[in-house]
C-alpha cells in the first residue's frame, strides 16, 4: 500500500508550490530604492553606518565585528546542505528612497498598501488581520515595520511613551538611547559568538528596540513585521529588548518575502535582557518564502536569538512557529543567570518540499533553582529534513535546577526525514534533566478513517497536524494562535483537486 | 431500486486474488449478516465497498442507489451514505473525538449543500449519541480512540454511525470484544438506527448479536465467494454445525 503513501507525500509536497497559491505573501512591491551595490568590505560597513548617521562608537563597534568575521569560517555542523554563499554577491543595504518618514502620514502609500496586503495595519485604528473572529475590544497591537534594511513605520509610539515604554527602530535607539544600546548591545550575543552573528554585528541595518521600565506592564502587544522586498539583498536585522525589574512585555515578530528563484540571506540577531522579576514573552511566526517545489529559491534563515535572565525570578519564553524559509538554522536560547529564573522554548517547525530546518534551543543553567522547559514539535513532509537540536547545560552553581524537554516529530509521507540531536551537559547530581521524545507518522490508516467519515485528506492532514501542535499554539497570544493554525493549514494545502 | 448492488466483484490485494466474484443486493430497510471463516474475505469486502486504497477491483462493480461508485474516492462514497465501522478502529492522538466528528458532520453538511450545524447544536447531538451508547461525555474530549479499550472503540464506531446517519452501514465485527452489557447497548444503537430508508450489513462470527438485531438475509463467505445465502435460520444452523458442512 505504498501507493497511498506516495499519494500522501504528493499531497503536501508537489504541485501546490508550483501554482504558488499557498504563498500569498510572494508579491513584489515596485518602489524606488537606495541600494548599495553588492559586495562587502570596510567601506561598505562604514557606508551603512554613515547612511544611518551613526555616532563614531557605533561605527567602531561594527568595524571591530567585521574584522572578527573576516577571521571566521562558515559553520558546517548543522544538518543542512546548501552551496557556499558568495558574500560578495549580496547587497547589504537597500531602503525605500527618500528621507525617513517622521510620522505615519509621511509613509509612502505604496508601502502602506504592501503592509495592508500582508494584513499588517500601519495605522493606529485596527488590529492585526486574520483576526475577524476576535472580540470587538481585542487588544491593540503596536507594529514596527521593517522593509528591507530600514524601519518604515512604528505605530502607537506616543501611547507607549505615556507608559514609559520605548518602542522604536534600532537606528533611532542608537541616536536617542545610546546609554541603553551601549550597555546591552552585544551583551547577550557577543560579536564573535558565531559566523552569522559576527556578520550581523558588522552590517546590521535595522530592527526593533524595546525598553520597558521598572514595574511596568507594557500596555499592548508589540510586534515587528519584517519584509524582504529587494532582489539580491540580505536582511540583517538586530533586535534588542530590555525588560527592567518587574517589567512585562509580550512581543511578536512576523516575516515574509517575495517569491524569487535565487536564495536570499536573512541573518538576524535578537537579544533579550530580563532583570529581576521581569518577564519577556517572544513569539515568532516565520513565513519567509520557502522556495518552490523543486527546491529553487527561498530564504536562508540563519538567526541567532538569545535571552539573558539576569535577575532573580526573571522569565524568558520563546515561542516559534516556523513554516517558511528554504533553510532555517536557529536556536532561540536562554541563559539562566538569576536565581530561580525560568526559560521556556516552544516550537513548531514545519518543513515540506525541499525545505531544511535545523532548529532548537540552548538552555544554560547558571543560577540556583533555575528552571527550563522545552517543547518542540517538528513536522516533515515532502522531501524535507527537519532536525531538532537542543543543548541543556547545568553549570556547577545551578543547584536544584530542572529541565524538562519534550521533543516530538511527525512524518507525512516516506521521503522526508526527522532527526533529534539532544545534548545534555550536567555534572550536578542535584539537577534534574528529563527528556522525552516521540516520532509518529500520519498513517494511511488514519487518513482512510478520516476519508471514510467524509473528511478530505487535505483537511485530515491539517487536523492531525493542528492536534499535534496544540501544546505550542496554546502558548501563543490568542489572535496569533488563530493565525498560526491558519498558516499551517495553508502551508499544508495540497494537490488534491 | 436496490440501495447497494455488488456485481461479479473480483478484488486483488498486492496482486493476490481475495474476492472471486461476489454478487450481493441490499434494499433499503434490510439487515444483512455476512458470516464465514477467518480469512474468507469479509473485511476485504467491507473495505472495498468503502473504497480503501490498495484493494484493486479487477472485475465487476459496486453501485449505490444506481450510481456506480467503483471509481470514487472514499470520502465521496462517505458523502453518498456509505459507512464502515472498522474491525480494528485506529487511533488519532491529538485530534479530539469532538473535533473529528465535527469535521465529518461539516463535510457531510457541505456535501448536501447545507450549512454546517452550529457548535452548540452539534455538541448537543454528540452528547445525546454518547449517552445512548453509555459513553461518558469525557470520551468526546479525548483523542480519537486514544487509549480507548477495545469495547470503547467499538462503541465509538457506533457513535459515529449514529451521528452521521448513513444510508448503508457496514459493521465489521463490531460485536467482537464487547462485554455482555455493551453488546446490548450496541445492539440497541443499531436497532435505533434502523429505518425503512437505510440498510445495515453486519459482519459477524456470532449468533449473539443476531439475537438482538435480526437479519433479513444471512450470507456465508468462503474463499472469496458467497457459498450460501438464507434467512435468519441459516445463522442458527451455522452456530450449531460450524462451516464444515458447507462445501465451499
Ligand atoms: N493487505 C493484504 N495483503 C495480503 N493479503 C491480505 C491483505 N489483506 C487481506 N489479505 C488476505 O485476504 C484474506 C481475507 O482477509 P479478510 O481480512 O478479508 O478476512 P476476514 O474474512 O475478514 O477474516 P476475519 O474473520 O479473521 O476477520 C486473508 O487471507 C488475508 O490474509
Ligand atoms: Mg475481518
Amino acid at each position: 500500500m505504498s501507493e497511498q503513501s506516495n499519494e500522501l507525500a504528493d499531497l503536501v509536497g508537489a504541485e501546490h508550490a508550483a501554482t504558488g497559491r499557498e504563498y500569498t505573501a510572494g508579491f513584489v512591491t515596485e518602489i524606488e530604492t537606495d541600494t548599495l551595490p553588492p559586495g562587502l568590505d570596510e567601506n561598505v560597513v562604514r557606508a551603512i553606518s554613515g547612511k544611518k548617521e551613526e555616532p563614531a562608537w557605533m561605527t567602531e563597534w561594527r568595524l571591530d565585528a567585521f574584522g572578527r568575521w573576516q577571521r571566521m569560517r562558515t559553520p558546517r555542523w548543522a544538518h543542512v546542505q546548501f552551496p557556499d554563499i558568495d558574500f560578495q554577491a549580496i547587497s547589504y543595504f537597500s531602503a525605500p528612497k527618500g528621507d525617513a518618514p517622521k510620522s505615519l502620514d509621511e509613509v509612502d502609500p505604496e508601502l502602506l498598501r504592501t503592509y495592508e496586503k500582508l494584513g499588517i495595519p500601519l495605522h493606529e485604528r485596527a488590529r492585526l488581520a486574520g483576526v475577524e473572529t476576535a472580540a470587538e475590544d481585542a487588544p491593540q497591537v503596536a507594529v514596527d515595520a521593517v522593509f528591507d534594511s530600514v524601519s518604515v513605520a512604528t505605530t502607537f509610539k506616543e501611547r507607549l511613551a505615556e507608559a514609559g515604554v520605548v518602542f522604536c527602530s534600532m537606528s533611532e535607539a542608537i541616536r536617542e538611547h545610546p546609554e541603553l544600546v551601549r550597555k546591552y548591545l552585544g551583551s547577550v550575543v557577543p560579536k564573535p559568538d558565531n559566523f552569522y552573528a559576527a556578520l550581523n554585528s558588522a552590517v546590521f541595518s535595522d530592527g526593533s528596540f524595546v525598553y520597558v521600565p521598572k514595574n511596568t506592564r507594557c500596555p499592548m502587544e508589540l510586534s515587528t513585521y519584517f519584509r524582504i522586498n529587494a532582489e539580491n539583498t540580505g536582511q540583517f536585522e538586530r533586535t534588542l529588548i530590555i525588560a527592567d525589574e518587574g517589567a512585562y512585555v509580550s512581543y511578536l515578530e512576523g516575516c515574509t518575502a517575495p517569491m524569487r528563484d535565487d536564495n536570499q540571506l536573512h541573518a538576524a540577531v535578537v537579544e533579550l535582557v530580563a532583570l529581576a522579576d521581569a518577564e519577556i514573552k517572544y513569539s515568532t511566526v516565520q513565513n519567509w518564502y520557502p522556495g518552490d517545489e523543486q527546491g529553487n529559491g527561498g530564504i536562508y534563515n540563519f538567526v541567532t536569538k538569545r535571552g539573558a535572565c539576569l535577575g532573580e525570578r526573571s522569565k524568558i519564553s520563546w515561542t516559534q512557529v516556523e513554516t517558511g524559509s528554504a533553510i532555517t538554522w536557529k536556536y532561540p536560547s536562554v541563559v539562566l543567570r538569576g536565581a530561580d529564573s525560568v526559560g521556556e522554548f516552544y516550537s513548531v517547525a514545519l518543513t515540506r518540499n525541499f525545505q531544511q530546518a535545523d532548529t532548537g534551543t540552548k538552555m544554560t543553567h547558571i543560577g540556583p533553582r533555575t528552571k527550563s522547559t522545552i517543547v518542540s514539535k517538528g513536522i516533515s513532509a515532502g522531501r524535507s529534513q527537519n532536525s531538532y537540536r537542543g543543548r541543556v547545560r547545568m553549570n556547577p552553581g545551578a543547584k536544584g535546577a530542572r529541565n524538562y524537554t519534550q521533543c516530538d516529530s511527525l512524518l507525512i509521507g516516506d521521503a522526508c526525514g526527522a532527526h533529534t540531536f539532544p545534548y545534555i551537559e550536567s555534572k550536578l547530581p542535584s539537577a534534574v534533566v528529563e527528556h522525552e521524545a516521540t516520532t509518529s507518522k500520519v498513517s494511511d490508516e488514519q487518513l482512510f478513517l478520516c476519508q471514510q467519515r467524509g473528511i478530505e485528506p487535505e483537511r485530515a492532514v491539517a487536523m492531525i497536524v493542528n492536534g499535534f501542535c496544540r501544546d505550542v499554539f496554546r502558548t501563543l497570544p490568542m489572535e496569533f494562535a488563530v493565525e498560526a493554525a491558519k498558516l499551517l493549514e495553508v502551508s499544508l494545502e495540497g494537490a488534491v483537486g | 431500486m436496490s440501495l447497494l448492488r455488488v456485481e461479479d466483484l473480483h478484488v486483488e490485494v498486492d496482486a493476490k486474488p481475495i474476492l472471486a466474484g461476489i454478487d450481493l443486493e441490499v434494499r433499503a430497510g434490510e439487515v444483512h449478516a455476512v458470516m464465514g471463516p477467518n480469512g474468507s474475505g469479509k473485511s476485504t469486502l467491507a473495505n472495498v465497498l468503502a473504497g480503501r486504497p490498495g484493494y484493486d477491483v479487477t472485475r465487476g462493480c459496486v453501485t449505490v442507489d444506481g450510481e456506480d461508485v467503483t471509481g470514487l474516492e472514499p470520502e465521496e462514497r462517505s458523502l453518498r451514505g456509505l459507512f464502515l465501522a472498522f474491525q480494528y478502529p485506529i487511533e488519532i492522538p491529538g485530534v479530539s473525538n469532538m473535533e473529528f466528528l465535527k469535521a465529518a458532520v461539516d463535510a457531510h453538511a457541505l456535501g448536501r449543500g447545507e450549512d454546517p450545524p452550529s457548535a452548540v447544536e452539534f455538541v448537543k447531538r454528540a452528547r445525546a449519541a454518547a449517552s445512548r451508547l453509555a459513553l461518558n461525555p469525557d470520551f468526546l474530549k479525548r483523542g480519537v480512540n486514544d487509549g480507548f479499550s477495545g469495547g470503547e472503540k467499538k462503541r465509538n464506531e457506533i457513535l459515529q454511525m449514529l451521528i452521521l446517519e448513513p444510508r448503508l452501514a457496514v459493521l465489521d465485527e463490531t460485536d467482537s470484544g464487547l462485554d455482555i452489557d455493551a453488546l446490548g447497548v450496541v445492539a440497541d444503537g443499531i436497532n435505533a438506527f434502523r429505518d425503512v430508508g437505510n440498510a445495515v450489513i453486519l459482519v459477524t462470527h456470532y449468533q449473539r448479536l443476531l439475537n438482538y438485531v435480526v437479519p433479513d438475509h444471512v450470507h456465508v463467505l468462503a474463499n472469496g465467494r458467497i457459498v450460501r445465502s438464507g434467512d435468519a435460520s441459516l445463522a442458527l444452523e451455522l452456530e450449531e454445525r460450524g462451516y464444515g458442512w458447507l462445501d465451499a
